[in-house]
Parts: structure tokens; C-alpha cells; sequence
């Protein structure tokens, strides 16, 4: 048998998580060092993962599989496909951000605070290369008890409504779901995803499957109206819990939605899909024009992160429209591969966002805009680097953010012309809401004392900066890599989601 | 089949251990000082595992003694070995407890190693003779546990509003027994069985016994509209009382109701279960919510157990062989889970100090992390998060209700235990995200903190891997 990589990547973080608890806070450099050891140990276990990995097919790859529950028919089955090696690379990579980022900064319970990461880390690699419905879900339940205490420890003032109200809406949104996926299990007899693909479904529980299945994962991307809990979480978790939160855990919900909803439940996705569309359309108009009116940088970026996985959705499932209006199906994987690549992108940008605005929390102690102003006079590397991000937020071609929003807007133009008209706004509200906070933050004189005093990034701020600025400057330009990797999966995916289950 | 006597008296034989051995430990602890007061507590830990080596060696299958009054079968082998284990682990938790109150006296073993006996003939009674004989050992010793620390008031008064509650549905059970033998003309389980399928099971007489016994046993299981003493009671008797109420009899209580609904009326399935949709319906909704208003802790576990509960019903309404061992392991995970959060308490608690409200587990997670860790994994898993046990006895039991088609009792069931996941977050919310009020110095032995340690660990490693204790479950309901 080979060697179980897959296994080794949820894993490893997990163990790794508690012996750094365990090292304690009284020895809390050993605890960083031993932290950050694991996270690029998974890192690096994640290259063979890419190298290895074969582009031609759909199929899982790197797959184990043994007995877990047998009274359940539910195996312990990992495997990776086109749709799952991005997001666990994502994962890996932000991870090892996350620990250099919080390196001194964290100064309460710091062991603690790298072991949640870590946890987190390996659950979420074990969400991601989960083939088994069962093992999904645990997976995906079990992530939001480090996730709850990382906001809850380690937040800001409000942080204990945050973090109550962001454990209570995903858990009330997977609750359903779970309901859906035993009730499939009766039918099935297995939690088996290949078996749940090929499963039959009457239209009527297929609809209810879907709005089970929607209530978890529309929650978790959020799309409106249920992404209150996001600015919440956003502004009251710690910077790594933020970047986290943006780079990861939001993928979830649109994993899910190409996962399950699309090729388990077509035909009610079909029937469905306006209103996911149209809460998509909705999210990018409105949530952009509530995101220029923030004063707070780090909810600003959290509504963005909002208009932004709206993409996501409506590339999710704008595929049906374009097989209605044009008749054939290129525009689906099309579609498709936007809405991946903008998950990826939105992973990289977003999280640079919030590292950004982290860094400037931690020399004043505000995130107000107001509080700021001329910091470019002050921190001229920083504000070189803050600029490119917000470029890329705002989907300066060239940048990762570009291709994923053309590529959608590309394939909803196939569908209708109104959709593509609606999702482009998001490139005037983008560039609207970013760019002026990057002028009043970063341009203009120096506002005042704080600002005048502020030092420029350390060499820790400037290696995570710049990691993730070469990415996105990377995938801007040549996004190849990724999107081949993707192909076939997404070729396949998009003919899941056509063939009626009726 | 029936048996000679000798035989039967063969099936008995761990009862009759029992019986013999609480007498011993009853007039040995007479002629003891209260300096070698240990050697009762030592003598009642042999006392149990002495009866559990009688367990273990039952013989396999299910044998009838006593002319159809007592069953040995599967479930009650394994139950009774359970149950051992439980009150075993009770009397562990509580000695130190015992100790710092002066409480430290045979009559709390004594009382307790009654109460299991009571539990053990529940069991297995075959009739529903037996059945209540069983109930009212079990219950007239918990009567005498809650008042058991005769100085203080509050327990005084829970024991007598538990006495009077508990005298009422003991009529009533009665007076359902009394009706379902005037319709059938017998008391023997088996019997019944045959009489209902013969066609009895429609008879408006014997629907109305039925109901008055649900309604004891709804009283005894502590379902709503049926839960007024709990709260109550939880909160008053000293808290290693309360856990002792909290987890072994949970067991019998399954076991009697098993006995009564799926063996003695299985016949009249229609007519039981819509009855006990409404008993659990009401459990999982009233526990869940009013727990949320609770600022004692044992008070909300009380609210807690209501809820779980009805959980546990939630499995013998499917009235299906893989709902009952679905109760069954809702059960068994849910004693596990409780024995580990009242050990949280006593282990929080010290001579003049109860820590039984909440507040009292404030900024646990700094002084105190591996136990804060733990009471984590218990709150979590009681509250249904994967990976821990407590996520897959709600979904064995949510996938027996799904079975026999009631979708939406499965929905509102999970709806509710959203609201049931913020009460526990709320402690997990005390302990780390909140800066202690005052100095928390534990004061508990070392054999407390390990038995705790792997009570708690135990609720991870069985969510992970849950199989052998299903396999168990299925052996012995087969």
C-alpha cells in the first residue's frame, strides 16, 4: 500500500496541534517554533500531493479507504480530486501564514492559540479530501469548535456574540443537512459520495435535499440573508482567525454547493437556480454598496469577502442558464472554473486584506478608517503592498482577482446579458469601495500622532506580505497550473449537474 | 421456557450476590468507627464487581425463570454489567465529596447498592409484577439518597416533593398495571404480548391502562409534561447523589420501558407511539429551551436530561429493532456523558463551596486547562458536536425516526438541539473565554482526576470509533 499522504495531511496537524498545547505556555517559543515546524512539514507534504497528482482525469486520486463505521456503511474514505488539491494547497499555504502572522502578536495563551490553527488545519484538510458523506460532516462540524474558541479567546470586545452567533448559525445551517444526508443514507445504504452521486431522487426530495443542503452551505459562504454572522465574526476574531475565516472557511459553503448540491440534487438545482443566481446578483450589488459605506476596515472587508463569494455562487450555478439559452454545455465549465478560481483568489486576496489591516491593528489598537490617513508616508513598503491587495480586491487585471471575476462574467454573458451587466457592477463597486479606503487610509498627509509614529513592516509583516503578493501577482498572470488541475473535474462536474436524476 | 426452579434460582444468582452482600456491607458498617469507614466503601466497589463477574457469566441467549417472572437476555446482561460499572464509578467520584461533608456514612453505599438491585430486578422482570417491584426498591432508595444529607434543608425538601411526585406516579403505574390486567388477565410480559396480538391490542380498556403506564414510566424516565421533580431534585440532593440519579437508573428506565412496550404491547405500536412522539416532542422542546434560562449548573444538566430524554424516546418510537438499539446507545453514551459533567462539579467543589452554578467554571481554561479541556469534550459531545459520541447517538437516533418516516420529528428534534448547543456552549464559553472571578484551587484526589480524565476521554475516543460498542449493542439485542 502506498504511502496514506492524505491521511498524513489531516492528521499530522491534529497531533501536531496537541503536542504544541501541550509544550504549554511557559516554554511559548518552543510552542512557535514547534508549530511552525508541523505547519510547513504539512506544507511541504502537500508538494508531492501536487506533483503527483494526474491532470487527465477526474477521478480520486491519492484515495484510502477502510471500514470506520461498519453499522453505517461509512468508511473512513480520503481521496483528492480537481476540486479538492487547490483548496488543501490554499489551506496548507494560509496556514503557515497564519502561524508567522501571529508570531508575537499573540501574547495571551499563545500555545493554545497555534494549536487551535493547527487543529483547525487538519480538519479542514479533512473536509476537503473527504469522500464519504459521514466522515464529511464530522469533519466539517468538528472545524468549528477550534474556530469558535479562536474567536472566542483570542477576539476583540464583542467577541463572545461573535463567536455564539457564528457557531449557532453554521451549526443550525449543518443540522439540516445532516438530516438530508441520513435520509439519503435510508435510501442509498451507503454515505459513499460516488453511491449519493448515482443515487436516484424523486423531484420532491430532491428540492428538499437542496434546501437542506443550502441552508449549510449558504450559510457558511454567506450569501444573503444569512452572512449576518460574518461581519461579526470577521471584525471581533483575531487577525489568523479572520484570515482563516476569508481564505477557508468560506470556500466551504461553494465546495459544498460543486461537491453536493450540484451533482447529487441536478434537477433541483436546475429548478433552483434563479434564486441562487439572483441572491448571488444581489450580494454583489448590495453587499457592495453596504461595504462602501463601512467605517470599520475590517468589516469593509468583510461585506467584500461577501460580494466576492457571490461569484462563487453564480458561477456555481449559472451553468443551468447557459444551457438553456445556448444549448450546449462549454459555458458550464467555464463557469465553473471561475467560480474555483475566484475561491482560490478570493483565499489569497482576502486574507492578504485582513493581514494588512492586522498589521496596522497592531501598532494603533483601531481598525476605524478615520483613525488613519498619509500612512504611505510612514510605512511605504507596507502601503505599496496594501495598494497591490486592494488592486487586487478590486480585480486589477493581472492579479488573481481578475481571472476569476472574468471568467464568470465571461459565462454569465452566454447565459444573459443582464447577469453579466449586474456582476459587472462589482467591478465599479469594487474598485469603489477598496480604493477609497486605500485613499483615506493610506494616501493624503499624515493624519495624526499615531500615524506619524507608525514603523514600516518588520521582516516577519514582509515575508507573509510578500508570499502572498508574488501568489496573486502568479495566478494573475499565468493561472494555467491551477486551472488545468481543475479541468477534467470540472468537466465531469458539469455533466453530473445535466444529467436529470428522474 | 420455563425452568426448574434450582435453575432459576441460577438466573438470579447475580441479584441474589447483591442482596447478600449490601447486608454484609450493611451490618459490617454497623460495628465500624468512622476512621475505618473505608473498609464500606471498598466492601460495596467488591460488592459490585463481584456481581459483575456473576453478570458476565450468565449463560448466553435468553432463559426465562420464576414461571415467566424474570428474563435474562441480552439486554439485560449487558445493562446490568453497564449499570455495575456506573454505580461503581459513582461511588469513586463521591468519596472524596462524601468525605469534606462528613456524608461519609454506609447508608449512602448501602442505599445506592439497594437502588442497583431494584434497578437489576427492572431489568428483568418478566411480568409486570416484577417490574414494579423493581421500580419501587429503586425509587423508595432514591427517595432516602436525596435526603440523605439530613442537615440541609433544601435536599429535605426535594426528597419530600420527589416522595409525594413519585408516590402519585407509582399509583398510576399501578392503576395502568391493574387495568391491563383486568383487560388481559395477566401480568406476564410474554402473555400480554400474545393476548395484544391476538386482538386485544385494540381493546379501549387496554389503551387506557396503556396510557396510565406510559404515563408512570414517563414520570420515572423524567418526560415532559412528567419532569417536574427533576430540576428540583438535581438541584437539591447533594451532588453525588444527583449524579447517581442522573445516570443509573436512566439505564433501568430504558430497560422497563423495552420490556413493557416492545415486548409486552409491541402489538400496539400505533397506539404507544403516537403518545410517545408527544412525550418526546415536548422533552426535546421544554429541556432544551428553559435549560437556556438555568444559572445552576446542575439545574440546566437537570433541563439537560429532560432533553436527552426525549432523545432517547426519539429511538423507541421508531419501534424498530435498530430504533431500540439506538436508544439503547443513546443511553449508554448519555450515562457516560453525564457521570463525567456531575464529576466536573464535584471535582470543582470543596467543603463549603458547591461550584454548581456557572459562573463558579469562570476562567476554568487558566487555571486549570486539562479540565477545562475536559468539560469541553463532555458540554460538546452532550451538545451533539462531532467527533465526539454524543454527535452519533443523536444520529442513530435521528436515523430510526427517519426510517419509519417521520422526517419532521427528525427536524424538529435537530432544530432543538441547536438551541440545546448554545446552553453548553455557554459553559465552554465560561471557562475560556471569561477571566476567573476568584482563586480556583481543586482540591480533588488524584484518583478522581484520572477516573475524570478517562471518563471524558472516553466520550472522543468512542465518537472516533464507535464500532465495537455498536457491535456490542447489536450482540445483545439481536
Amino acid at each position: 500500500m502506498n504511502f496514506p499522504l492524505l491521511s498524513f495531511l489531516t492528521w499530522l496537524p491534529v497531533v501536531g496541534g496537541v503536542l504544541v498545547m501541550l509544550v504549554g505556555d511557559s516554554r511559548a517559543s518552543l510552542a512557535r517554533w514547534l508549530a511552525l515546524g508541523v505547519a510547513l512539514a504539512v506544507f511541504v507534504a502537500t508538494i508531492p500531493l501536487y506533483t503527483g497528482f494526474d491532470t487527465t482525469t477526474f477521478a480520486l486520486q491519492f484515495a484510502e479507504r477502510m471500514p470506520w463505521v461498519p453499522g453505517l456503511h461509512s468508511d473512513y474514505h480520503l481521496g483528492v480530486d480537481g476540486i479538492s488539491l487547490p483548496l488543501i494547497l490554499l489551506t496548507a499555504f494560509s496556514t503557515v501564514l497564519v502561524i508567522i502572522a501571529g508570531w508575537t502578536v499573540i501574547e495571551k495563551r499563545p500555545s493554545q492559540y497555534f494549536a487551535a490553527f493547527l487543529i483547525m488545519e487538519g480538519l479542514m484538510i479533512g473536509v476537503f479530501s473527504a469522500a464519504d458523506a459521514l466522515l464529511f460532516y464530522v469533519f466539517w462540524e468538528a472545524m468549528l469548535i477550534p474556530m469558535f474558541l479562536i474567536i472566542g479567546i483570542w477576539g476583540g470586545t464583542r467577541r463572545i456574540y461573535a463567536t455564539i452567533k457564528f457557531f449557532l448559525y453554521t451549526f443550525l445551517g449543518s443540522v439540516l443537512m445532516l438530516v438530508a444526508l441520513v435520509y439519503m443514507y435510508l435510501k442509498a445504504g451507503s454515505y459513499d459520495l460516488a453511491t449519493l452521486y448515482a443515487l436516484p431522487l424523486t423531484h420532491n426530495e430532491q428540492m428538499l435535499i437542496f434546501l437542506a443542503f443550502f441552508a449549510a452551505f449558504a450559510v457558511k459562504v454567506p450569501m444573503v440573508p444569512v452572512h449576518t454572522w460574518l461581519p461579526d465574526a470577521h471584525v471581533e476574531a483575531p487577525t489568523g482567525g479572520s484570515v482563516i475565516l476569508a481564505a477557508i472557511m468560506l470556500k466551504m459553503g461553494g465546495y459544498g454547493f460543486l461537491r453536493f448540491s450540484l451533482p447529487i440534487t441536478p434537477d433541483a438545482s436546475h429548478s433552483l437556480d434563479m434564486l441562487v443566481i439572483g441572491l448571488s446578483l444581489v450580494a454583489v450589488v448590495y453587499i457592495g454598496l453596504v461595504a462602501l459605506v463601512q467605517q470599520d476596515m475590517k468589516k469593509l472587508i468583510a461585506y467584500s469577502s461577501i460580494a466576492h463569494m457571490g461569484f462563487v455562487t453564480l458561477g456555481c450555478f449559472v451553468g443551468y442558464e447557459i444551457v438553456a439559452s445556448t444549448g450546449h454545455f462549454d459555458g458550464v465549465t467555464l463557469a465553473l472554473t471561475g467560480a474555483m478560481v475566484q475561491m482560490i483568489s478570493h483565499g489569497l486576496i482576502a486574507g492578504a486584506m485582513f493581514l494588512c489591516v492586522g498589521v496596522l491593528y497592531d501598532r494603533l489598537h483601531t481598525r476605524e478608517i478615520s483613525a488613519y490617513g498619509g500612512v504611505i508616508n510612514t510605512m511605504p513598503i507596507f502601503g505599496a503592498f496594501m495598494v497591490l491587495f486592494a488592486m487586487a480586491n478590486a480585480g486589477l487585471p493581472g492579479t488573481s482577482g481578475f481571472v476569476g471575476e472574468f471568467l464568470v462574467i465571461l459565462a454569465s454573458f452566454k447565459a444573459s446579458f443582464w447577469f453579466a451587466f449586474v456582476a459587472a457592477t462589482t467591478l465599479i463597486l469594487g474598485a469603489a469601495y477598496t480604493l477609497w479606503m486605500v485613499k483615506r487610509v493610506v494616501f493624503g498627509a499624515v493624519a495624526n500622532e499615531g500615524v506619524a509614529s507608525l514603523k514600516d513592516l518588520n521582516g516577519r509583516e514582509a515575508l507573509v506580505l510578500g508570499v502572498l503578493a508574488v501568489a496573486v501577482l502568479a495566478l494573475g498572470l499565468y493561472p494555467k497550473p491551477l486551472t488545468d488541475v481543475m479541468e477534467p473535474t470540472l468537466r465531469h462536474l458539469a455533466q453530473l449537474m445535466s444529467v436529470s436524476k428522474l | 421456557m420455563n425452568l426448574t426452579l434450582a435453575n432459576s434460582l441460577s438466573l438470579a444468582a447475580p441479584e441474589m450476590l447483591l442482596l447478600l452482600a449490601t447486608s454484609v456491607v450493611l451490618v459490617v458498617d454497623l460495628f465500624l468507627s468512622d476512621r475505618q469507614r473505608h473498609l464500606t466503601y471498598l466492601l460495596s466497589i467488591a460488592s459490585l464487581a463481584a456481581t459483575a463477574v456473576l453478570v458476565a457469566g450468565l449463560p448466553e441467549g435468553r432463559h426465562v425463570g420464576f414461571n415467566g417472572m424474570f428474563v435474562v437476555d441480552g439486554v439485560a446482561r449487558f445493562i446490568k454489567l453497564i449499570a455495575c460499572g456506573t454505580v461503581a464509578a459513582v461511588f469513586l467520584y463521591s468519596r472524596d465529596y462524601l468525605i469534606q461533608r462528613g456524608l461519609f456514612r454506609g447508608e449512602y453505599f448501602v442505599l445506592a447498592l439497594f437502588a442497583t438491585l431494584g434497578l437489576f430486578v427492572m431489568v428483568s422482570a418478566g411480568s409486570l409484577l416484577t417490574m414494579y417491584m423493581g421500580i419501587e426498591v429503586l425509587a423508595l432508595s432514591q427517595y432516602a439518597l436525596v435526603a440523605f444529607d439530613r442537615d440541609s434543608p433544601v435536599a429535605a425538601e426535594s426528597a419530600m416533593k420527589y416522595f409525594v411526585l413519585g408516590a402519585i406516579a407509582s399509583g398510576a403505574l399501578l392503576y395502568g398495571i391493574s387495568i391491563l390486567y383486568g383487560v388481559t388477565g395477566t401480568f406476564d410480559l410474554a402473555a400480554l404480548a400474545e393476548r395484544v396480538n391476538a386482538g386485544a391490542g385494540s381493546n379501549i380498556g387496554l389503551l387506557f391502562g396503556l396510557a396510565f403506564v406510559l404515563a408512570g414510566i414517563a414520570f420515572k424516565f423524567g418526560a415532559v409534561p412528567f419532569h417536574m421533580w427533576i430540576p428540583d431534585v438535581y438541584h437539591g440532593a447533594p451532588t453525588s447523589v444527583t449524579m447517581f440519579l442522573s445516570a443509573a437508573p436512566k439505564l433501568a428506565y430504558f430497560a422497563l420501558t423495552l420490556r413493557v412496550l416492545a415486548e409486552g404491547l409491541g402489538g400496539a405500536v400505533g397506539a404507544w407511539q403516537d403518545m410517545l412522539i408527544v412525550l418526546s416532542v415536548l422533552s426535546i422542546g421544554v429541556g432544551n429551551v428553559v435549560a437556556v434560562a438555568q444559572t445552576n449548573l446542575k439545574r440546566m444538566l437537570a433541563y439537560s436530561t429532560i432533553s436527552n430524554v426525549g432523545f432517547i424516546l426519539l429511538g423507541l418510537i421508531a419501534g424498530t429493532q435498530f430504533g431500540y438499539r439506538a436508544a439503547l446507545f443513546y443511553t449508554v453514551t448519555y450515562v457516560l456523558m453525564a457521570l463525567g459533567s456531575f464529576a466536573m462539579i464535584i471535582l470543582m467543589s470543596r467543603k463549603g463551596f458547591e461550584a454548581d452554578r456557572i459562573e463558579d467554571f469562570r476562567g476554568l481554561a487558566q487555571s486549570n486547562p486539562w479540565f477545562a479541556w475536559m468539560m469541553l469534550f463532555l458540554m460538546v459531545s452532550t451538545a451533539g458536536v462531532p467527533p465526539f459520541v454524543g454527535f452519533f447517538s443523536k444520529l442513530y437516533v435521528i436515523q430510526a425516526v427517519l426510517d419509519v418516516g417521520l422526517s419532521w420529528l427528525a427536524i424538529v428534534a435537530v432544530l432543538f438541539s441547536v438551541v440545546g448547543a448554545f446552553y453548553y456552549l455557554r459553559i465552554v464559553k465560561v471557562m475560556f473565554f471569561e477571566p476567573a472571578a476568584g482563586e480556583i484551587t481543586v482540591t480533588a484526589g488524584p484518583a478522581l482526576k484520572f477516573l475524570l480524565s478517562l471518563n471524558a476521554l472516553a466520550v472522543l475516543v468512542l465518537g472516533l470509533f464507535n464500532s465495537s460498542l455498536v457491535e456490542t449493542i447489536a450482540r445483545a439485542m439481536p
